[in-house]
């Protein structure tokens, strides 16, 4: 199709797990590239040594600031891209690169470890270890319908996309785990204990204390999963209420 | 949010007609009887549901009164799960677990109108539900006004009924009233407006009564004892009721045809928004500052 969008995967320090996931879509990943995108850039899957122009940057992993080389990576793939996507934990709030102290080999001055959007404007958010393949999948159909779609796609796309897009300018989000649902929930009298932040908790840190989440910190990774998750985080209304129509959309672009 | 009884292509009341089932049920045993006829029927291959405590059993039972979700695989699991507990059980927390652990590919679900909410953003924003959108199969909400910490339970019982927890033989809240009736056929009614402080404080910013989002939803509320008001309200929810219906699951009365009705509903549901509304805007001046809206994203 000759109006696909092009999309890129760049990879900054992450474990590829945000890449698998989006393979993870299986013939679905096989639909996307058939229908609606071109992969123009990625490490292991396009033969392009350079960033290109591109219509969405996914980016996987955190920058080690003093891997001079990331640094100028990012900067160019915010300049390249129309949007760029923060995919999963380690771009969106640092994750599990939040802990790196250095020592390994052969670069073990590289210690210091932050979320794109430290260091460019970022806009949509896809937090979580590893950012599911459906969540994946969503963003991409709906950044397809925003840059191609009709005006009624487009205003629809756009609807959906708001909160992600909204995480990504909030400075709560880019420093997200389980403190933050703790400080941004729990204790503004929010929580209702539903159990959405413990069944999308990764590495099961969080179980229920009197009906509430409470989370061993020692677990977690801050992939902020259980914050982006949490219905009481971010809740719109005018999305939600349309939910079987957008689950409609999403299934048949994916048919 | 839309109308405060949501979208809806058909409501009506019903009970079911499986005598096993109706006998241990809060009300019409909707909600068991679907899941039960979805799970013979393979439309589901399993239910969270919450169901009396299993890791705290009370005097070496299970404890009816202290709700925590279930995988259920089986009719006489869903039994177990009868009737309305009143009080926190995060389903939520089970639906990845039943794709993952279980390696259920159709889910059910039963819950109050806030998880519905999350089951809803979990299926469009699947931020760490990994497989969960697509395979959940069914659905079910139920009507809520609001629920109690289990600490709050026993007080409410203990402290202001004058009963021990062991002898509730059932809990209903409705018309204004706390009611506890115990095993030995005594009733007691606490009023509402007494029980209002012990109430789970994230349920007063709740906008949602009758489990708008739900595939079918259902509860007491405008219906005649020992019937339910139901709601058929998605595609999903319209083809499970017409086949249960089919199958004889449940006999039905047009909801014009009794009292109170949906009037009744819908006084319920706008009671529930307007207070939750005013408390949502009172937030916003608590100290000088305010506190944070949810439903709105600056």
């Amino acid at each position: 199709m000759a109006n696909k969008i092009t999309v890129g995967h760049v990879h900054m320090s992450g474990c590829t797990g945000c890449l698998v996931s989006l393979a993870d879509n299986y013939l679905g990943l096989i639909k996307i590239l058939d229908d609606y995108a071109d992969l123009v850039y990625g490490l292991t899957l396009a033969d392009v040594r350079h960033i290109p122009e591109m219509d969405v940057a996914l980016v996987e992993g955190s920058v080690c600031i003093q891997d001079h080389e990331s640094v100028e990576d990012i900067k160019t793939a915010r300049k390249k891209a129309k949007i760029v996507v923060a995919v999963g934990g380690c771009a969106a709030s640092g994750n599990i690169n939040r802990f790196d102290r250095g020592g390994q080999h052969n670069q073990p001055q590289h210690e210091s470890y932050v979320p794109i959007s430290d260091l460019i404007d970022v806009d949509v958010f896809i937090p979580g270890c590893a950012p599911t393949p459906q969540m994946i999948r969503n963003v991409c159909v709906m950044a397809y319908l925003l840059l191609r779609g009709s005006d009624d796609q487009k205003a629809l796309a756009a609807k959906y996309l708001k909160p992600l897009m909204a995480l990504a300018k909030n400075p709560i989000a880019s420093k997200a785990n389980f403190n933050t649902l703790m400080q941004e929930v729990i204790n503004v009298g929010l929580c209702m204990g539903c159990g959405s932040c413990a069944g999308a908790c990764p590495v099961r840190a969080i179980s229920m204390e009197f009906g509430k989440p409470q989370g061993a910190r020692d677990l977690c990774i801050n992939c902020g999963a259980c914050y982006s998750q949490c219905p009481r985080s971010f809740f719109h209304f005018e999305v939600m209420d349309e939910y079987e129509a957008i689950t409609d959309i999403i299934n048949g672009a994916m048919k | 949010m839309a109308a405060p009884l949501g979208q809806y292509k058909m409501v009506l009341f019903a009970r079911t007609t499986d005598k096993e089932i109706l006998r241990g049920a809060q009300n019409g045993g909707i909600v068991t009887a679907l899941l039960s006829y979805a799970l013979d029927t393979g439309i589901i291959d399993g239910a969270v549901v919450a169901a009396p405590s299993r890791s705290k059993p009370w005097r070496g039972k299970f404890d009816p009164w202290r709700s925590e979700p279930i995988v259920a695989m089986t009719r006489d699991q869903l039994l177990s799960a009868r009737k309305t507990g009143y009080n926190i059980s995060p389903n939520v927390m089970m639906i990845k677990e039943a794709t993952r652990s279980y390696g259920l590919d159709r889910v059910g679900i039963v819950g109050v109108p806030c998880q519905i909410q999350g089951v809803r953003k979990a299926q469009l924003y699947p931020i760490g539900m990994r497989g969960v959108p697509d395979k959940i199969a069914l659905v079910i909400g139920i009507y809520c006004m609001e629920v109690f910490p289990y600490q709050s339970i026993v007080q409410i019982v203990e402290d202001h009924g004058g009963v021990k927890m062991e002898s509730v033989e059932k809990i209903e809240i409705g018309k204004g009233n706390f009611t506890v009736v115990t095993e030995r056929g005594r009733t007691i009614q606490i009023p509402l407006n007494e029980t209002r402080d012990l109430e789970q404080p994230g349920c007063h910013v709740c906008l949602d009564y009758a489990a708008t989002l739900a595939d079918i939803s259902t509860g007491s509320a405008g219906s005649p004892a020992g019937w339910s008001t139901v709601f058929i309200r998605t595609k999903i929810g319209d083809e499970v009721w017409k086949r249960a219906m089919q199958a004889g699951l449940f006999e039905t009365k047009p909801i014009g045809q009794v009292e109170p009705g949906l009037g009744a509903v819908e006084k319920l549901a706008v009671e529930k928004i307007t207070r939750n509304k005013k408390t949502l805007e009172d937030r916003d001046f608590i100290g000088t500052k305010g506190l944070r809206n949810p439903y709105i994203t600056t």
